[in-house]
């Protein structure tokens, strides 16, 4: 059975035709179910960054681009010249790589295997598609298992959270004291507050946005002269203010220390200009990271990232001598089938025949010969079995089914 | 049968140890490989150290190369209850190499043959010898903590851009962790101390260097309990006491040899 990728994503693709394609869980599910309809295995993935269809089946890459074009609907010329297609072995490495998220723009990145898994879900798989996408979330989850590829953060506003709990552990609990109403400073917050730290306080020179935000976050709303009166009681200090000036020196700070009894102090400034003394970095239990650290720390870790990607490339490599092993495997399947159903059948006709005889044996004896007889049959039949699983897995699957169906007439049979 | 025992122990240790190595460089498979050597190695350890209690006329681990085999065995039990788990490995990178170059060093002694026979009471020797070890063995662990604080407080400081690569536990649970467990190994060597100064007494002897140095271990571990509990001191200040005391904790079993077994 062939199986055919047919798909773009954002190697080749420019946003503007990726979003022509881009679909929803549900019309992903009705492009399958439509495949489906005409006899065929299908999975639609579309995600922000790739639209593939796996498809399985006879024909099944013409009906896969014929599905694309109507998707595409008058961009389809536009699309032919970045669509790309794989077949077999290829189409299923591409998969097993997506969803370890090799393929991705961050490598690593943990939602596309759940968006994998989504697309399964929702899809028309048959037994193809079926093993090659179990088999593609396996070496998903193996690969985030047995290396580090997504545990460094890929943003600034994760590193700063990642950074935070290098402090403190569990964030649980903590609080934050944001400064500034900006998106980016309600980015890092939230970040932050994703992992379990409460945004306690809020100041902000302009009092409506600051309002909203502390509303939203259930946070006590300061105004900026009185930063340094919560210091003591917050845990981290989040800033991005557009003011021109530092907000806060580090002789504030000090002076907040001491009512801490040595309780750590962890403050991002990604404010540009700083809000915060660099100075205050240099007092004891305090940790200031500026942009320029954050994003030296994001980069440190991408470059972690890429050279986990090495390590996850063999992973996913094994799965997929795996599963073509496994596809291979499926050329013989029907001689292996067909071999089994005969002697099956010699069996049975042998024991009937010998029905007269067998009569006057008890019930257990009768079950004993059962048993004897179908030992044999399957032992014997174990080893060509076996051989011509192997055989399908080099070039000479196909000359061995040929060769049973031959030697044990089987295709005789079927004529 | 010692001998059997030990073989594998060190083996397991050895290969604990390597395995941490490894793991600091790729963590995963060689940080699981490396946690079930501690495992294995502890399993076989507890084993040698029975099938010396069984054989032995008296206290089997009354020898400064026996103490340092339960030692050993008292170290890797306390770095089991929680060092194992992923965050803390590279906690194993300092434990288990020393914990390997002990082991060894305890068998070249004869700490860890069958059938040794001591001079002393049982009774005091295992409330002396077995509480001081544990204590001990509660620093070194305090101390294990407390060089990973400073290293991981230094990254930070540094603001490495690898700060990140390698995941040590958080600087509040270390030092939080450090400070749990002086505060068990404390008492522990207090009770070992006026053990050792009820025989001493009944002995009428008179304290030694070592002896005084103990004691000065304890007040560098007691006074680390009132500034940090009391006064509030955390981090670095708390961190470098804890290396201090232990620096005290090694002259301490180095002289063992000398003042107590000779």
């Amino acid at each position: 059975m062939k199986l055919v990728l047919v798909g773009l994503s954002h190697h080749v693709a420019p946003v503007e035709l990726r979003e022509r394609v881009a679909l929803p869980l549900e019309r992903a599910a009705e492009v399958s179910s439509r495949l489906a309809a005409l006899g065929l295995e299908a999975v639609c993935l579309s995600t922000c960054n790739r639209t593939e269809l796996y498809v399985a089946g006879a024909d099944a890459e013409e009906r896969a681009l014929t599905a694309f074009r109507d998707l595409a609907g008058e961009a389809g010329a536009e699309l032919s010249s970045v669509l790309y297609r794989l077949a077999d072995g290829g189409a299923a490495l591409h998969l097993l790589r997506v969803a370890a998220g090799l393929d991705s723009l961050v490598p690593g990145e943990g939602e596309i295997l759940g968006q994998v898994r989504s697309a399964y879900e929702a899809g028309a798989p048959g037994p193809l598609l079926d093993r090659l996408f179990r088999q593609a979330l396996h070496a998903g989850k193996k690969v985030r298992t047995e290396t580090s590829i997504a545990e460094s953060p890929a943003s600034v506003s994760s590193a700063a959270a990642a950074l935070a709990q290098q402090v403190f552990g569990d964030l649980r609990g903590r609080k934050i004291l944001l400064i500034g109403a900006g998106k980016t400073g309600e980015l890092a917050a939230q970040s932050l507050a994703s992992r379990g730290a409460d945004i306690a306080y809020v100041a902000s020179r302009t009092r409506e946005r600051a309002t909203e935000l502390a509303r939203r976050f259930e946070a006590e709303l300061l105004p900026i002269g009185s930063v340094e009166a919560r210091l003591a009681a917050a845990d981290v200090v989040v800033s991005c203010t557009s003011a021109p000036e530092i907000v806060l020196r580090k002789d504030q700070v000090a002076s907040a220390l001491r009512s801490r009894r040595g309780t750590p102090l962890f403050l991002i400034d990604i404010a540009v200009p700083r809000d915060l003394d660099p100075g205050i970095h240099e007092l004891d239990g305090c940790y200031l990271f500026d942009i320029d650290d954050l994003e030296a720390v994001v980069a440190e870790s991408l470059a972690g990232r890429r050279r986990e990607a090495e390590r996850a490339e063999a992973i996913v490599a094994a799965e997929a001598t795996g599963f073509r092993a496994w596809q291979a495997a499926l050329e013989v399947v029907p001689a292996i089938a067909s071999l089994r159903a005969r002697a099956e059948e010699i069996r049975k006709g042998e024991l009937a025949r010998a029905e007269s005889r067998l009569g006057r044996l008890t019930e257990h004896e009768r079950r004993t010969v059962e048993s004897v007889t179908s030992q044999i049959v399957n032992k014997l039949l174990h080893l060509p079995t076996v051989r011509m699983k192997e055989a399908a897995a080099t070039s000479h699957g196909a000359l061995y089914a040929d060769a049973v169906e031959h030697l044990f007439g089987l295709d005789e049979e079927r004529t | 049968m010692a001998e059997l025992l030990f073989w594998p122990a060190l083996v397991a240790y050895g290969q604990a140890a390597v395995a941490y190595f490894g793991n600091a460089r790729y963590p995963g498979v060689a940080g699981r490989v490396a946690t079930w050597g501690v495992r294995i190695g502890w399993v076989v350890q507890t084993a040698l150290l029975g099938v010396q209690a069984v054989r032995a006329d008296g206290f089997p681990w009354g020898t400064w190369a026996g103490s340092l085999n339960l030692f050993v065995w008292l170290v890797v039990s306390a770095y089991l209850i929680w060092g194992c788990r992923a965050p803390y490995r590279l906690l194993g990178l300092a434990v288990m190499p020393l914990a390997a170059a002990l082991f060894a060093l305890a068998r070249i002694g004869g700490g860890t043959a069958a059938g040794a026979r001591s001079h002393y009471s049982n009774a005091f020797l295992v409330l002396h010898v077995g509480l001081v070890l544990a204590a001990f063995a509660g620093f070194t662990l305090a101390a294990g903590l407390s060089g990973l604080y400073l290293w991981q407080e230094r990254r930070l400081k540094r603001r490495a851009a690898g700060v990140l690569r390698l995941r040590v536990p958080s600087l509040v649970t270390l030092e939080t962790l450090a400070a749990r467990t002086i505060a068990f190994a404390l008492p522990a060597l207090t009770l070992g101390i006026l053990v050792g100064l009820a025989r001493l007494r009944s002995d009428r002897a008179h304290l030694d260097a070592l002896m005084v140095l103990t004691l000065l271990t304890w007040v560098v571990y007691g006074l680390f309990l009132l500034l940090r509990y009391e006064r509030g001191w955390r981090g670095r200040r708390t961190a470098y006491l804890a290396l201090a005391g232990f620096a005290l904790v090694i002259v301490v079993r180095l002289g063992l040899p000398v003042t107590h077994f000779s």
